[in-house]
């Protein structure tokens, strides 16, 4: 993941100093809001977003002392997050790997694709402007199998590389090529009323 | 988008040209390079073979069109949802981690 520089602003390289509780305070104030929304973003479920956030922070505190100023204070944390997140959709069991193949690219016995002309696709702009297709984007992506959408908003969304989700995951960085893809390639296929315009905006 | 690109003849020939003409890809082997080409990892050689296949087939240009807009819709959809950051901070999570710090 690309460190956020905004987001920086001087705490790289210079761990908080959590001698006192004042410090701590401090930290958990200024980075709450960010790693709830994150967490929220990945659990789908506020209540369960709380209590990943308190564990990040938790895990945060005991492992400062090992925290090398390599990167900012917030990409450490992020990750943290996203680990302590990934956990609790772990603890859910909220499995619901079915299948992606009914949703993959069709090609004819020649081996030609099967794809239909785009007279026109809705604009980045449209979506920008409204909440009812943004929700509708939203909805799709939580409609992916739970593994596929983490890899997928890892990786789309959350700006990590393929090697850093393998990473996370635990798994190939192979693996993560071949599943982001099929998710992706998914979400078109389900999000072709929105990319139609079919969708009111 | 009731409309299919090439038909009939043309497709067919399409298909004979993509599979056996030296150089070419079928739309098949284009769609396992997908990936590797938006993501920027596909090395220069096959990025040749990739974007020649792509002057050639509609289908794969209108396919890797809409797939990097999805990409694109997403990643909108979520940071417009960070709006939803809280703006007050949430006092009795707050305690709480601080509580559970103490211990």
């Amino acid at each position: 993941m690309h460190d956020d520089p905004s987001a920086s602003n001087g705490d790289a390289l210079k761990p908080v100093g959590l001698q006192d509780n004042v410090d701590a305070e401090k930290m958990v104030r200024e980075h709450i809001g960010w790693m709830l929304a994150l967490a929220e973003r990945l659990l789908r479920d506020k209540a369960l977003a709380e209590d990943a956030v308190q564990e990040a922070f938790i895990n945060a505190f005991a492992g400062l002392a090992k925290f090398e100023g390599r990167s900012s204070l917030k990409t450490w944390l992020h990750r943290i997050t996203v680990n302590s997140a990934l956990a609790k959709l772990r603890q859910q069991q909220r499995a619901n790997e079915q299948s992606l193949d009914q949703y993959q690219p069709e090609f004819d016995t020649q081996g030609c694709r099967i794809e239909p002309v785009w007279p026109s696709m809705t604009s980045m702009q449209e979506v920008l402007e409204s909440d009812e297709l943004q929700a509708r984007v939203r909805e799709q992506i939580d409609s992916l199998p739970t593994v596929s959408r983490i890899i997928l908003q890892l990786r789309d969304i959350e700006g990590y590389s393929g090697n850093e989700v393998a990473s996370i995951l635990d798994i190939s960085e192979s693996n993560v090529r071949v599943r982001l893809h099929r998710a992706r390639a998914a979400l078109k296929k389900l999000l072709e009323p929105v990319l139609l315009g079919e969708i009111s905006r | 988008m009731s409309k299919q690109g090439t038909t009939g003849i043309m497709r067919w020939l399409k298909g004979f040209m993509l599979k056996h003409l030296y150089g070419m890809i079928t739309c098949g082997q284009f769609e396992e390079f997908v990936q590797a080409y938006h993501d920027g990892e596909l090395p220069d050689a096959q990025k040749r073979v990739f974007e020649w296949h792509l002057r050639i087939c509609q289908e794969c240009r209108e396919y890797l069109a809409a797939y990097q807009r999805t990409i694109e819709l997403g990643r909108i959809a979520f940071e417009a949802s960070d709006e939803t950051v809280p703006v007050e901070v949430p006092e009795g999570l707050v305690k709480a981690i601080l509580d559970a710090r103490r211990q």
